[in-house]
């Protein structure tokens, strides 16, 4: 009954992303918001769009409230389709089992009765916490040029960094000859992205194989590449050059809002040929206050400025008061910035409240010390926070 | 109590010719990112109303655009939801003119349509008004009352410039409907101005419409309510909040800068559990450059800005450039202000081009407008 699709996309979200401390305590890290009016799994989302897929299952897990009410039906993609569309897949309970996604493989693994309905020839595999803007057909037009089993997305690292990703090396026609998952001395600089394509009926064999494996991780990058180049399958690399960022970690969720701004941004989000698109909220356009100084600053609607911004990333309905500092910072929807407050190098988390002329973070240590104030976290006047700190929604919880 | 809304998106066309040229009465944007028909569109689902038409004249092609499926609404709906009701040509009453010129006309001409309402009220706004208003409240007024039609006014003191531009309703102590005044030349002080805002029971409307095909009646004011005021139970309804009407191009743009002047009139946007619904193109949040310096201002996203910007009114993907100064400007949609430029007091429409070193200004009575698409 359902239309054959070429391509269809898995979206991995149940990730807790618990190096970003506070500000996952009540969201899974791809409804984080980032870039002022956007959450994470925008440019995945976004990406499959612009590049004509649309079907795509979003695997949640962890803390999915938030996540599952701003995807919605998927209007905000043009993905409420009658044929495909977004479909969030949480896990469930079946017959003979019932249970949680014991890892990235386990989860598609799971979901293989939601991939047969629409009987794809490839199945792209996507994590749902990652900022870039690409072109998934062009990925998949590699794939099929050469032939793959499979085709694993990559791109260079800094060496220092290496040893934290899937690093591979392949041959002068692209086919991957050695993998290794986090490596302690990685060989190259050559990373996987954690973005696969698969045909469809090699990944249905080989999620069958893994799940039999008591010891496996689950895992796509520590089980299944490694066995699939053990088979001696065809694994081809296909490099991306563009921006790419795994937000992981307070300082690299801090550094990516950073790289909005400037004349000519890294990550560019006014780009017309690939628009980043993102759930609608009604609010009203930005007013600036007769006492405002903004300076290197993105906004977004709903906020109301009164005070002196620079540097910084504000998301909807933000309010600073006059006599309020923003620099360096990331504030999430909501907060609300009292008299004479003044925030540097930090991120507020969304409703937050930082009363009148309380200091959140400094400016000494930079980005090596990025303040963190969780969700709706009511800081009093004249409080001091020193740089570093992280000040969690719980604690504080109103 | 169902109600059914009714929405007249070209009546007061011709108050603003200059922005209504290419669009409808009810497309005209206003305050950074809406379009005039938000106001009676959002009231009306605010107050829970699901079942909306819009009777349109000519030039609409933009209003489509603007409602589309009507999803961001809440509209987009199978039962009911947001119809827009293109002129029915052969249906028309009105055997003179091919095309309505008043509200009854206009009515007349889609008759076959509004019989189908299901609804047992029925609220019909125009396009021209600003205001977030609980039709609800009416509605109920309008019922306990046990009016034939209750029609909203707002408590004014009025100027005889200002009065010559409205219709003014007189009413006695219990609020029926004793007098009716259409733009009277001599009259000043008090007076409860219409808002274009009318309840009546579907049944009365349908009675109504079909009375006056009989009798060739064209304007609900003068033919209906001035005629049988006597005879019929006419109520108003004094609305208290903020309410601003456009009828010139002068009024469209105080009505603009009175939402970044004047607090109570920006509160509109804000009102608790009543947000003002619109569509607008996704566009990235608004980038202010290093040199940028914007105070008393309505910016909505898409925007770079890296010049001056004071008491104005920037709507999404508007370009400022370096060393350029807009100051009490409303620039739609678009539209690229290149680098030393000076606009004071102007309308710039969408996508318009200004380019590098222009020096242009009206005054606050009378703004200068530059037309849609054009490269100064």
């Amino acid at each position: 009954m359902y239309r054959h699709k070429d391509c269809i996309a898995m979206i991995l979200a149940g990730g807790q992303g618990s190096r970003l401390q506070a500000i996952t305590d009540k969201v899974a890290k791809p409804a984080v918001s980032f870039g002022g009016k956007y959450r994470i799994i925008d440019f995945t989302l976004s990406n499959c769009v612009n590049s004509g897929i649309y079907t795509v299952g979003v695997l949640t897990q962890y803390q999915p409230l938030v996540l599952n009410e701003y995807i919605g039906n998927g209007s905000a993609w043009d993905l409420d389709r009658i044929n495909g569309g977004v479909v969030i897949l949480p896990p469930y309970q079946a017959k003979n089992s019932a249970d949680w996604y014991k890892g990235t493989a386990n989860a598609v693994y799971q979901n293989i009765d939601f991939i047969k309905r629409y009987n794809p020839e490839n199945v792209l595999v996507l994590s749902g916490d990652h900022i870039y803007k690409m072109d998934y057909s062009k990925m998949l037009a590699y794939h099929r040029k050469k032939d793959a089993d499979c085709t694993v997305g990559t791109l260079d690292v800094n060496i220092e960094e290496a040893s934290r990703f899937g690093i591979l090396t392949a041959n002068e026609e692209g086919i991957i000859i050695e993998f290794e998952e986090k490596p302690k001395k990685p060989k190259s600089t050559r990373a996987s992205m954690g973005i696969y394509i698969f045909k469809t009926d090699v990944l249905f064999r080989y999620l069958e194989a893994d799940e039999k494996d008591k010891g496996s991780a689950k895992d796509f990058g520590k089980n299944i590449i490694p066995s699939m180049l053990r088979g001696g399958l065809r694994l081809c690399a296909y490099q991306f050059d563009g921006y790419w960022r795994d937000v992981g970690t307070v300082k690299s969720l801090w550094e990516a809002d950073m790289d909005l701004l400037g004349s000519m941004p890294q990550l560019n989000l006014n780009d017309r040929s690939w628009r980043i698109y993102s759930g609608y909220r009604p609010y009203p356009p930005q007013y600036i206050g007769d006492n405002a100084k903004i300076t290197n600053s993105i906004i977004t609607e709903g906020c109301e400025i009164h005070g002196t911004v620079e540097n910084s990333v504000l998301s909807e309905n933000v309010k600073v008061a006059r006599g309020a500092h923003i620099s360096n910072s990331v504030i999430m929807s909501g907060v609300k910035i009292s008299k004479g407050a003044t925030v540097e190098y930090s991120i507020i988390d969304s409703d937050s409240v930082i009363g009148a002329g309380a200091t959140i973070g400094s400016d000494k240590d930079g980005k090596d010390k990025i303040t963190v104030i969780g969700s709706a976290v009511n800081v009093s006047a004249g409080e001091e926070i020193p740089a570093g700190s992280i000040l969690s929604g719980n604690k504080y919880s109103v | 109590m169902s109600a059914a809304g009714i929405v007249f998106s070209n009546i007061h066309d011709d108050c603003i010719s200059e922005l209504t040229r290419v669009r409808t009465m009810a497309s005209v944007p206003f305050g950074g990112k809406y379009r005039l028909v938000d106001f009676p569109l959002s009231n009306m689902v605010n107050s829970n109303i699901y079942n909306i038409k819009i009777i349109t004249h000519y030039n609409y092609h933009s209003l489509m655009d603007h409602i589309g499926s009507g999803k961001e609404w809440d509209l987009a709906r199978r039962n009911g939801g947001v119809k827009i009701l293109p002129p029915f040509i052969t249906a028309y009453a009105n055997r003179e003119n091919s095309l309505y010129t008043t509200r009854l006309e206009a009515l007349q001409s889609v008759s076959a349509s509004l019989d189908e309402i299901e609804d047992e009220y029925v609220v019909m706004s125009d396009c021209d008004i600003i205001c977030n208003i609980n039709l609800r409240d009416i509605i109920n007024s309008h019922i306990s009352s046990g009016a034939d039609m209750t029609v909203a006014v707002k408590s004014e003191i009025l100027t005889d410039k200002q009065a010559a531009k409205s219709i003014i309703f007189r009413a006695d102590d219990e609020n029926r409907i004793t007098d009716v005044l259409s733009f009277p030349e001599e009259y000043s002080g008090h007076g409860y101005v219409w808002m274009n805002i009318i309840v009546m029971s579907k049944q009365k409307l349908m009675s109504t419409i079909l009375d006056s095909t009989a009798h060739n009646y064209r304007s609900l004011i003068q033919d209906i309510i001035a005629k049988r005021l006597k005879k019929e139970n006419y109520r108003i309804f004094e609305y208290e909040g903020y309410f601003g009407q456009i009828k010139s191009i002068t009024e469209y743009y105080r009505e603009n800068m009175s939402m970044i002047k004047n607090n109570s009139a920006r509160e509109l946007f804000t009102r608790q559990h009543s947000p003002i619904y619109t569509s607008t193109p996704e566009t990235s949040p608004t980038y202010y450059g290093p040199s940028s310096s914007v105070k008393s201002s309505m910016i909505s996203d898409g925007c770079t800005i890296e010049g001056r910007v004071e008491n104005s009114i920037l709507f999404s993907g508007v370009k400022i450039g370096k060393n350029t100064t807009v100051k009490n400007s409303i620039v739609f949609e678009d539209t690229v202000v290149s680098g030393n430029v000076k606009l004071n007091c102007v309308i710039a429409d969408k996508n318009v081009v200004i380019r590098e070193g222009r020096v242009l200004s009206g005054h606050e009575t009378a703004p200068f407008y530059i037309e849609k698409n054009k490269m100064i």
